[in-house]
């Protein structure tokens, strides 16, 4: 206790125990003073709570002893004797002392338990034993987690009392994962309703290691008038090797909520039990709500329960899987000739057999390319060994940091990506971060960190590594793309260019810029392999503050949502993550003038691409076409076709060797009638008309 | 805005015990050493006071009377009134209960015990 506060309690100690004194002695004088008696029993009470409170326990053991005697006292049960004035003038002294103690003032403990022992048999003589020191809470807590349904009706008048139930149930949070559904069923009409009255009941569900005690007890102030109910539903290891808990039905009747032979009868009806229940009246949709609750978390849990020790798992060789995912793919080219059949056969029963085998033919392929995703943590392992030795290697002191483990790829996208991260984390340690020295001249600390994350962003997943090292020497390597002829004297650049160019093949490994030499090596190879992937890279550094890779890749490569579109009778696909909208593009009104292909769409400029005019297409030109304006990067693009046929599961076929080299296609799949449908690589398609509309401009002037 | 609780006491150690307690946890305390006290200053409190812990055993005014007449106030019916009471004052605590009080706590106690107490009370 602070010496402060027990400077405030010696001094009052001290004035209770003058006023004792006084008391006694008065007595002695006049044995039947109420007043003083009352006076007296105060003066000791207020002296055993607060030794008690302040932790000098002898003080209020003594106290709370010669309490109990002027109680017996005050209730007439015993008249002042000379004995009980000599009794408790000895006790005054041993409490003088023990006070003493307390301010410093003595050092030798006075024998207490003969005292006590006598005031005891003083109290027992009279017939009343004084009552027992205070029964200390049990605070042996069981370790196991259980479970616990709870009703909790709080009384009627609980607002009237001060008390919120909201605080009780706060409480009962605050012991471990708690659940709770209001019952609103007791709620009367408006003009019934008495506003200070609480109508409301609680039906918790409670996972807690604490004991019913410890629960019953957040209850105590207001045990009257409330009606609690509190029931043991789950325990670990019990019971054995069960998932399964009770039905609906079975709880609500243990609950006491529903009749068994109301069960009985509705179960004959063989519908969905809570409706029928609710429908019936039997049970409002409040009780069913928290019966569902307590079912629902008590599966779970024992679920976990279950996984934790048993979980079931299969090893199964990987090409079984990829076996697996081709043969869905077939199913789901099938499934779109059948598609395609039904439309042209109006046949209602047709129609119906159609419909079932296209939604589970989309279950079918979903679960198969769930199995082959992969969390990426088991490639985060092994970059940490090879984080700490390269940096040992170089001298540094690196850390490296992972987030996102659990973050899902296909099995195949992770496998390719081993390669280009090495790449890109070698490149972040030995020259991304910088020596200690410098670190610590350039104000940072001496440890430098590289952080390597996944996240989820829609059809993507993008997996970034970020150094906080010095950053691109951004003069150096404009001096050397100079020198190489890449870039112009007048060209304006920016992270994306600077990307472009370190991953020229060649263009670093060449360079003999050393603050920067071999920022590039891989750089190729990376860009070369994510693209592979069908994914793409980014790059943003800042002078002094580091560099980040930003790698964005498709989630499968198996199967994706494509947009079918059609130019003069031949099928394209769109990857349909890419596409932000259609929207028609009227010939005349196309914006041709000086070589620029732009369209005003809603009022603002975008580029596009003229896929005809790309791939050399002849034939007529339909009046209207459409062009399909996807987001690259954040950059809006218009592709125009001739029209946009829909929405296409497309099973991404690779091109042959022969055409591996071809820029602007990515593969190919195999429509509903059998005929094969490019698969249009947007990213490169436009590059390619950028570079092609930069080649005319220069050429033209 | 901290929370305003009023702390009645004759005990001046037990008040100071209280009232640190309380202030270090952010709650603002107006102490009293009574309960006319209490309605004294309660007059002069012009925002009223969020929640109230008494003592049962005090001259001048007890807790009980206090709590009665406290839950009279217009606007203090439904503030929450703690009463510090002994293991041996089990009638003491029934009658605080009937005068309105909210919830009881048993002296001796930890701080811990206190503050759980109010968190839970004053919602």
């Amino acid at each position: 206790m602070k010496d402060a506060q027990s400077g405030v309690f010696i001094d009052e100690a001290r004035e209770l125990l003058e006023e004792v004194e006084r008391g006694l002695l008065a007595l002695e004088e006049a044995p039947d003073d109420p007043e003083q008696v009352a006076t007296l029993f105060r003066a000791l009470h207020t002296l055993k709570g607060s030794g008690a409170m302040f932790g000098f326990e002898a003080i209020a053991a003594v106290a709370h002893e010669m309490e109990a005697v002027f109680e017996l006292v005050r209730a007439a049960r015993c008249s002042v004797s000379a004995e009980l004035i000599d009794l408790a003038l000895l006790a005054l002294d041993h409490l003088k002392v023990l006070v003493a103690i307390v301010a410093g003032e003595e050092q030798e403990q006075p024998e207490l338990t003969s005292l006590l022992d006598r005031i005891r048999s003083f109290c027992d003589r009279l017939g009343e034993a004084a009552p027992g020191p205070a029964a200390m809470p049990d605070l042996a807590a069981a370790g196991d987690t259980r479970t616990y349904r709870i009703r909790f009706y709080p009384p009627a008048d609980i607002f009237q009392r001060g008390l919120n139930p909201l605080g009780f149930l706060r409480e009962l949070y605050s012991l471990g994962d708690c659940l709770a559904v209001v019952q609103t069923g007791d709620i009367p009409n408006l003009d019934a309703l008495d506003p200070q009255r609480c109508y409301l009941f609680w039906d918790l569900i409670l996972t807690t290691d604490a004991s019913v005690d410890t629960i019953r007890d957040i209850f105590i102030f207001i045990e009257d008038g409330c009606r609690l109910s509190i029931t043991l539903i789950d325990e670990d290891g019990w019971p054995e090797n069960a998932a399964e808990y009770k039905r609906l039905g079975e709880i609500l009747v243990e609950r006491g909520d529903l009749k068994p032979a109301d069960l009985e009868q509705v179960l004959q009806e063989r519908k969905r039990l809570g409706e029928t229940l609710v429908a019936a009246g039997m049970v409002d949709s409040g009780r069913v709500d928290s019966a569902l609750a307590e079912q629902q978390r008590i599966q779970e849990l024992r679920r976990k329960r279950l996984g934790s020790s048993a979980r079931s798992s299969l090893r199964v060789n990987s090409e079984k899987l990829d076996q697996l995912v081709n043969l869905v793919g077939e199913l789901v080219t099938v499934q779109a000739r059948l598609s395609q059949f039904v439309a042209q056969n109006d046949d209602p029963a047709l129609v119906g057999i159609g419909e079932e085998v296209e939604r589970l033919t989309w279950d079918l392929r979903d679960q198969i390319l769930n199995i082959r995703m992969l969390p990426i943590g088991s490639t985060f392992g092994k970059f940490q060994r090879l984080a700490r030795d390269l940096a040992r290697e170089l001298g540094k002191d690196v850390a490296l940091v992972t987030t996102g483990a659990e973050t899902e790829l296909d099995k195949t996208v992770i496998e390719r990506l081993d390669d280009p991260l090495v790449h890109l984390l070698r490149n972040a340690i030995d020259h991304g971060i910088e020596s200690p020295e410098r670190r610590l001249a350039a104000g940072k600390p001496a440890q430098g960190t590289v952080i390597l994350s996944a996240t989820h962003a829609g059809a993507y997943v993008l997996i970034e590594v970020r150094d906080d090292g010095a950053g691109l020497d951004r003069e150096a390597i404009r001096r050397r793309a100079l020198e190489q002829g890449l870039w112009s004297e007048s060209g304006e650049y920016g992270d994306r260019e600077l990307f472009t160019l370190i991953a020229t093949p060649g263009f670093s490994t060449a360079g003999k810029v050393t603050s920067v030499s071999g920022r590039g090596v891989g750089m190729d190879a990376v860009r070369q392999a994510i693209e592979g992937l069908r994914g793409t890279v980014e790059l943003s550094s800042r002078p002094g503050a580091g560099t980040t890779f930003t790698i964005r890749l498709p989630l499968t490569l198996a199967i994706i949502d494509g947009l079918l579109v059609n130019i003069s009778g031949e099928s394209y696909v769109f990857p349909m993550a890419m596409v932000e909208e259609c929207v028609e593009l009227h010939r005349p009104a196309a914006g041709k003038e000086r070589r620029r292909n732009m369209a005003t769409v809603r009022g603002e400029l975008v580029p596009y691409v003229d896929l005809r005019e790309h791939f050399d297409i002849h034939g007529e030109v339909p009046d209207i076409q459409q062009i399909v304006i996807a987001d690259l990067d954040g950059q809006r693009i218009g592709f125009v076709v001739d029209y946009v046929v829909g929405e296409h599961q497309t099973v991404i076929k690779n091109l042959g060797q022969l055409y591996k080299e071809v820029r602007g296609i990515s593969g190919a799949t195999i429509l509903g009638d059998g005929r094969v449908a490019l698969i249009a690589d947007l990213p490169a398609l436009s590059q390619f008309a950028e570079a092609r509309e930069k080649e005319q401009l220069e050429r033209f002037g | 805005m901290s929370r305003k609780i009023m702390v009645v006491d004759d005990s001046a150690s037990i008040r100071a015990l209280i009232a640190t307690t309380l202030n270090n946890e952010g709650y603002d305390v107006v102490e009293a050493e009574d309960g006319e006290d209490a309605l004294t200053k309660l007059d002069s409190e012009l925002d009223g006071v969020d929640m109230m812990i008494t003592d049962l055993n005090m001259p001048r005014m007890d807790g009980i009377n206090l709590i009665e007449k406290f839950r009279k106030i217009p606007g203090c019916r439904f503030i929450p009134v703690v009463m510090l009471t002994t293991e041996s004052q089990e009638e003491k605590r029934r009658q605080g209960k009937a005068a309105g009080a909210s919830a009881w706590l048993t002296k001796p106690f930890k701080p811990e015990q206190l503050l759980g107490l109010v968190r839970m009370v004053l919602v």
